[in-house]
């Protein structure tokens, strides 16, 4: 079984990202960057697969510049076999990006198509489904566990007060949770044999798949501030701002 | 202009099954008034007419649409995406809140109407116009949706829930329309049910993190000043992968957003995941014994005190 991983290059999620100062957007031009936590779930859950001899091959693509080869290393280094890079210099949006994907499946044609639940820097979660729905295939979202059996998936999926267990049938979609996994630390040798491996570069006007969108940023900016805080001396304060200021008994 | 609400049920407890719209639907309701326009509500379910007559009765709905079938007795997004697109083309927007339920299906329907979406909408500007968070709340974006139907997803916490009024807006039955190739199916849940409120609807939510020790200290040290607050437990991402709490109780950007009018941190020191997950509540409480955790930051009253020493005299107190 061909295991397909989509991956994103995001702002590491140690930084503390400020807005650039005309509004335009965030400020990342000098900041750490690293593959997008959950897609890191997304890969090394793949490579679980291959380890128990259910996935045969795993190709990991991504969307956007040359730069963006270091988080598909990063993910050849945790055990995948060969890498696409869709090159763009316009970062897409979610449509966009899930036609790019649409297209990489028609030429691949993995069984299983895994990638993050969300990228931790527009926080959208979107991608999976698009991708889903333009393959009319089934969608195993925010999966804390997952099972192939038998041309079948049985994902369990976190949800607001619990797990749903659903069956898809394969090829299919599904989205890490942070919880699918613990990502293995990369040692240094599988960084050097991930120099090696495959990385193949296609442009974006190759697939035919606009890069522009309907939806468009106008404005970012930091929130405001919240007030300074009062620190407390002892538990009567406490007791006393509960009984007033909360109002809560 | 005519906005489509998708309406998320719950069913309340296992043994009567009785469904409601869930308050996180009410929100919608509250963002697509801001936008101004006919709001129709959608019910999808089996058996789902007495939960439809409860839509009738919010305040501002024009009309309630009711697809109910036995194949929609489990909430797939394949077989609610075809139905939603099935009625898409009547709407200039498609609102649902960005609950699990609805962050699973709208951007499914979003592909099969070739058109970007919009999600985890904080404040409507206008009709097109809305701002929505950036890095887990570290930023705020304004964005411009010029799709010919607007598809949101918006924040419960942002927006309070539309009550009922004395009104009743009228019923129509819509044909179903599923995923005729069984692409998924529903195999089992575990939902807790308890007698708390829900984490991201409570009026008061305490947390704990994982200088509790234990699961057993955590229920222990937290679950009387719960009671007693009728409060919500929330843990962190710490304490929850240390096995301390359940995995659906985790509060921040990767678990649960809350926005309560009040949030007590215990023990948590205020990872910024967390903190993206808390920062809107109305009053943040903070005890932890490190004076430079960051929780301090951010918390509008903070006490520098042993946690087990400090909770046991404040339940005993109120």
């Amino acid at each position: 079984m061909k295991v397909l991983v989509g991956i994103k290059r995001v702002v590491d999620f140690n930084i503390r990202v400020r807005a650039k100062t005309d509004g335009s957007g965030a400020d990342i031009a000098s900041v750490k960057m690293s593959i997008n936590p959950f897609d890191e779930n997304a890969v090394e859950e793949a490579v679980r697969l291959k380890e128990a001899g259910v996935a045969t091959e795993i190709v990991v693509v991504t969307t956007g510049a040359a730069n963006a080869q270091d988080v598909l290393r990063h993910a050849l280094a945790l055990g995948a076999d060969r890498a696409i890079l869709v090159d763009t210099a316009e970062p897409l949006n979610s449509l966009a990006t899930a036609k790019v994907l649409r297209e990489i499946v028609k030429r691949e044609a993995p069984q299983l198509i895994l990638m993050g639940k969300q990228a931790i820097d527009d926080d959208a979660a979107e991608i999976g489904q698009m991708l889903a729905a333009f393959l009319n295939i089934g969608q195993g979202t925010f999966a804390s566990s997952l099972k192939v059996n038998d041309g079948k998936i049985t994902v369990v999926r976190e949800i607001d007060g619990g797990q749903e267990t659903v069956e898809l049938n394969l090829p299919a979609v599904v989205t890490a949770d942070l919880r699918l996994n613990e990502p293995r630390y990369l040692k240094l040798p599988n960084l050097m044999m991930a120099k090696k491996k495959p990385l193949e570069t296609i442009a974006l006007a190759d697939l035919d798949v606009a890069a522009t969108s309907k939806v468009t940023t106008i404005n970012v900016a930091e929130p405001a501030a919240r007030a300074p805080g009062k620190k407390l001396n002892n538990v009567q304060e406490l007791i006393d701002v509960l009984r007033t200021h909360a109002k809560v008994v | 202009m005519s906005i489509l609400i998708i309406a998320e049920l719950v069913i309340a407890e296992l043994v009567t099954e009785e469904k409601s719209i869930k308050a996180a639907t009410r929100s919608a309701i509250t963002a697509a008034k801001a936008i101004g326009a006919e709001i129709d509500v959608l019910v999808i379910g089996e058996d789902v007419n007495a939960v439809a007559q409860q839509a009738t009765n919010i305040q501002g709905v024009t009309r309630v649409l009711v697809a109910d079938n036995s194949v929609y007795a489990k909430p797939l997004a394949e077989n609610f995406a075809p139905l939603v697109h099935s009625i898409a083309k009547n709407y200039s927007h498609i609102i649902v809140a960005a609950t699990s339920f609805g962050k699973n299906l709208l951007p499914r329907v979003a592909a099969l109407l070739d058109v970007d979406m919009v999600s985890e909408v904080t404040r409507i500007i206008d009709a097109s116009t809305y701002v929505r968070p950036l890095y887990a709340g570290g930023l705020n974006a304004t964005v411009q949706n010029n799709e010919i139907i607007k598809l949101l997803t918006i924040r419960p916490t942002a927006f309070d829930a539309t009550q009922d009024a004395n009104q009743a807006a009228p019923i129509a039955t819509i044909a179903a329309v599923t995923d005729d190739k069984h692409l998924s199916r529903f195999v089992s849940e575990h939902i807790r049910h308890n007698e708390r409120p829900q984490l991201s609807t409570a009026r008061v939510v305490i947390s704990g993190g994982r200088s509790l020790g234990s699961a057993e200290k955590f229920q222990e040290v937290l679950t009387p000043l719960a009671n007693k607050l009728n409060a919500a437990i929330g843990a962190t991402r710490a304490a929850v992968d240390a096995g301390f709490a359940p995995n659906d109780s985790q509060v921040g950007q990767t678990g649960t957003v809350v926005a309560p009018d009040i949030y007590i941190a215990i023990g948590v020191s205020g990872a910024a995941q967390h903190i993206a997950g808390i920062k809107d509540s109305r009053m943040i409480v903070a005890i932890n014994h490190d004076p430079d955790a960051p929780i301090f930051q951010w918390a509008d009253y903070g006490l520098v005190a042993d946690l087990f020493e400090t909770t046991a005299a404040i339940t005993a107190a109120l």
